[in-house]
C-alpha cells in the first residue's frame, strides 16, 4: 500500500508541477503578446545570461567539434573517405551538438542563477512584495528572463556552430592531413540552411524551457536557504531532463527517419 | 468612520486554522494596532486587508467594496491605494532607495522624472534618509531598512498603510524614532494605519485603537485606555508578560 500511496503521490506532484509550469508559460506569454515587455530588464539579463555565457559556450562547442574530428578523422582517412569528415562535424554539429550542448551548458549556469535569485528574493518577501505594491512577479522577473534566453541561446548556438566546425577542421588537417578546402567542401555539402534554422529552433525552444524551469522553481521556494538550495538543484536537473527529451522529440518531428 | 471591515472571515493553512469567523473594523483616520502571541494570525490580517490573501470564507471591505470578489486587474489597481511595510523591509536588493522608493510612482503614474524625484526626496526626507538616497540594502542597517521600506508603502499617498512589526529587533532609540515617524507619516497623509507591533511601549504612544487577537477571534478591541483596564484575563496576562496565566505556553 506505501508503494502506491507514493505512486499516487509522486503522480500528483509531477501534474501539480507540470500544470504550474504550463500556468507560468501561458501568464508570461500573455504578457509578451499585450507588449507588456521591461525591455530595460530584458537586455539587462541578456548580458547577464547570454553574453556572460559565451566563454563557456565556446569552449565546450571548440573540445567538441574537436573530438568528434579526432574520432572520425583517422578512420575515415584509413577508409578512404576523409572528404566526408567535414560533413559529419557540421551536420552534427548544426542538428544536434550545437543547441543541445550549448543548452545544457547554459542550462547549468543560468537555471541554478534565475533559481538562486528568485528562491531568494522570495524567502525575502520581495516577491510579495511586487504583489503588494500592485505589479506582477511574472511580468517584472519572469518575462525578461525568458525573452532573454530565447533570444541570447539561438544567437549562443550559432558562435558554437561555428566555433565547433572550426575546431574539428583545424584537428582535422593535424592529424589526418585533410586540407581545409576538403573539409569546407565536405561541410557545405553536408548541411542546409534548413538543418542550421532547425537547429537555432531548437535553441530557442530549450532557452525558454531554461528560463521557465529556473523561474517556476525559484518563485516556488518554500523554506529559507535550505529551500533555495532545492529550488537550485532542482532547476538544473530538471532543466537538463528536459533539453534531451525534447531535442529527441524535436529531432524526431524536425528530421524525422530517413532510414 | 470605517475605512475597512473584516467580516466573519476564516482562514486555514492546511489543517490549521488562523482565523475562525473573525470580524474586525478599521477607523478612518485612526491608527489600529494588532497584538498577540506569535502565529496569531496577525499578519494574515494585514495580508487579508490588501487583497495579499484571500479568506476561505467571509469578507473584506475597504471603502465599502469586497476586495474578496476583485479580478486581477482590480486588485492591481486597489494594491495601488495601499501602502505595506513588510517586517523585514522586503526591499529589491538590485534596486537603490531612491529606485526603491520611486518604483510605486514610475510604475503606477505618468508623472514625469523630476516630478518623481521630487516627491521621493521628500519622502525620503520625511523618514530621515536623504542621504541614502544612493545606497543600496545591503549597505543599510536595520532601522534604515525599516524606514525605506516606510517610504516606499507611503509615496504614493495611499489611503490605507499597513506596518507588519516595525519596531521588532531594533534598540530602545530606533523603536521610538520609528514609531514617532508612523505617527507623523500618519497625519501628514491624514491616511489610516494598521500596525502589528508587540512592544507595548510603542503602542501606548501611537495606538488610537487596539485589537488582540487570540486563537483566530478577536477578544479585546478599543482604546489604549480601556485595553489596560480590560479585565480579560488573557490580556492581562499578555500585557504583564507573564508565563502564568490562562494562556497556554
Amino acid at each position: 500500500m506505501k508503494v502506491l500511496d507514493d505512486v499516487g503521490r509522486g503522480t500528483i506532484g509531477l501534474l501539480e508541477y507540470a500544470g504550474g509550469v504550463a500556468q507560468l508559460s501561458a501568464e508570461s506569454g500573455s504578457f509578451i503578446g499585450r507588449m507588456r515587455i521591461r525591455l530595460n530588464e530584458a537586455f539587462a539579463q541578456a548580458y547577464f545570461l547570454g553574453v556572460q555565457s559565451t566563454a563557456i559556450v565556446l569552449l565546450t562547442s571548440l573540445f567538441t567539434g574537436m573530438v568528434i574530428s579526432l574520432e572520425s578523422a583517422e578512420q575515415a582517412v584509413q577508409f578512404g573517405v576523409g572528404d566526408l569528415v567535414g560533413g559529419g562535424v557540421a551536420f552534427i554539429s548544426a542538428r544536434e551538438l550545437g543547441p543541445m550542448l550549448s543548452a545544457v551548458v547554459v542550462a547549468g549556469r543560468t537555471a541554478a542563477a534565475i533559481a538562486a535569485e528568485l528562491g531568494s528574493m522570495v524567502v525575502t518577501e520581495q516577491v510579495e512584495a511586487l504583489e503588494a505594491l500592485g505589479l506582477s512577479p511574472i511580468q517584472m522577473l519572469v518575462v525578461p528572463r525568458l525573452l532573454a534566453l530565447a533570444i541570447m541561446l539561438p544567437i549562443l548556438t550559432i558562435f558554437a556552430d561555428i566555433v565547433s566546425v572550426i575546431g574539428g577542421m583545424w584537428l582535422a588537417q593535424t592529424v589526418a592531413h585533410i586540407s581545409f578546402e576538403t573539409f569546407i567542401t565536405s561541410a557545405r555539402q553536408a548541411v542546409g540552411i534548413e538543418d542550421v534554422l532547425k537547429g537555432l529552433l531548437k535553441a530557442l525552444v530549450f532557452g525558454c524551457i531554461i528560463a521557465l524551469i529556473g523561474s517556476y522553481q525559484g518563485l516556488s521556494t518554500r523554506g529559507g536557504a535550505a529551500g533555495v538550495g532545492r529550488a537550485t538543484t532542482g532547476a538544473v536537473v530538471t532543466s537538463i531532463i528536459l533539453i534531451f527529451a525534447t531535442n529527441f522529440i524535436m529531432s524526431f518531428l524536425l528530421f524525422g527517419y530517413r532510414g | 468612520m470605517t475605512l475597512a471591515r473584516i467580516d466573519n472571515v476564516s482562514v486555514r493553512f492546511g489543517s490549521k486554522v488562523v482565523l475562525q469567523n473573525l470580524s474586525l473594523e478599521i477607523e478612518e483616520g485612526a491608527i489600529t494596532c494588532l497584538i498577540g502571541l506569535s502565529g496569531a494570525g496577525k499578519s494574515t490580517i494585514l495580508r487579508l486587508l490588501n487583497g495579499l490573501r484571500k479568506p476561505d470564507s467571509g469578507h473584506v471591505y475597504v471603502k465599502g467594496v469586497d476586495i474578496c470578489c476583485m479580478g486581477n486587474q482590480n486588485l492591481i489597481d486597489f494594491r495601488s491605494k495601499v501602502g505595506f511595510a513588510f517586517q523585514f523591509a522586503a526591499l529589491f536588493d538590485s534596486m537603490s532607495v531612491f529606485d526603491n522608493v520611486a518604483l510605486p510612482l514610475r510604475e503606477h503614474t505618468k508623472l514625469s522624472r523630476e516630478k518623481i524625484a521630487e516627491i521621493v526626496m521628500r519622502t525620503l526626507e520625511t523618514v530621515g534618509l536623504e542621504s541614502a538616497r544612493d545606497k543600496f540594502p545591503s549597505e543599510l542597517s536595520g532601522g534604515m531598512l525599516k524606514r525605506a521600506g516606510f517610504a516606499r508603502a507611503v509615496v504614493n499617498n495611499p489611503d490605507l498603510v499597513l506596518y507588519d512589526e516595525p519596531t521588532t529587533g531594533l534598540d530602545p532609540i530606533i523603536t521610538h524614532l520609528l514609531t514617532d515617524t508612523i505617527v507623523r507619516l500618519r497625519k501628514q497623509l491624514s491616511g489610516t494605519a494598521v500596525v502589528i507591533s508587540h512592544d507595548l511601549q510603542s503602542i501606548y504612544m501611537m495606538a488610537d485603537y487596539v485589537a488582540m487577537l487570540f486563537e483566530g477571534a478577536i477578544i479585546s478591541y478599543g482604546t489604549v485606555d480601556e485595553l489596560k483596564r480590560s479585565t480579560n484575563p488573557i490580556v492581562q496576562q499578555f500585557l504583564r508578560g507573564s508565563e502564568v496565566g490562562p494562556i497556554p505556553i
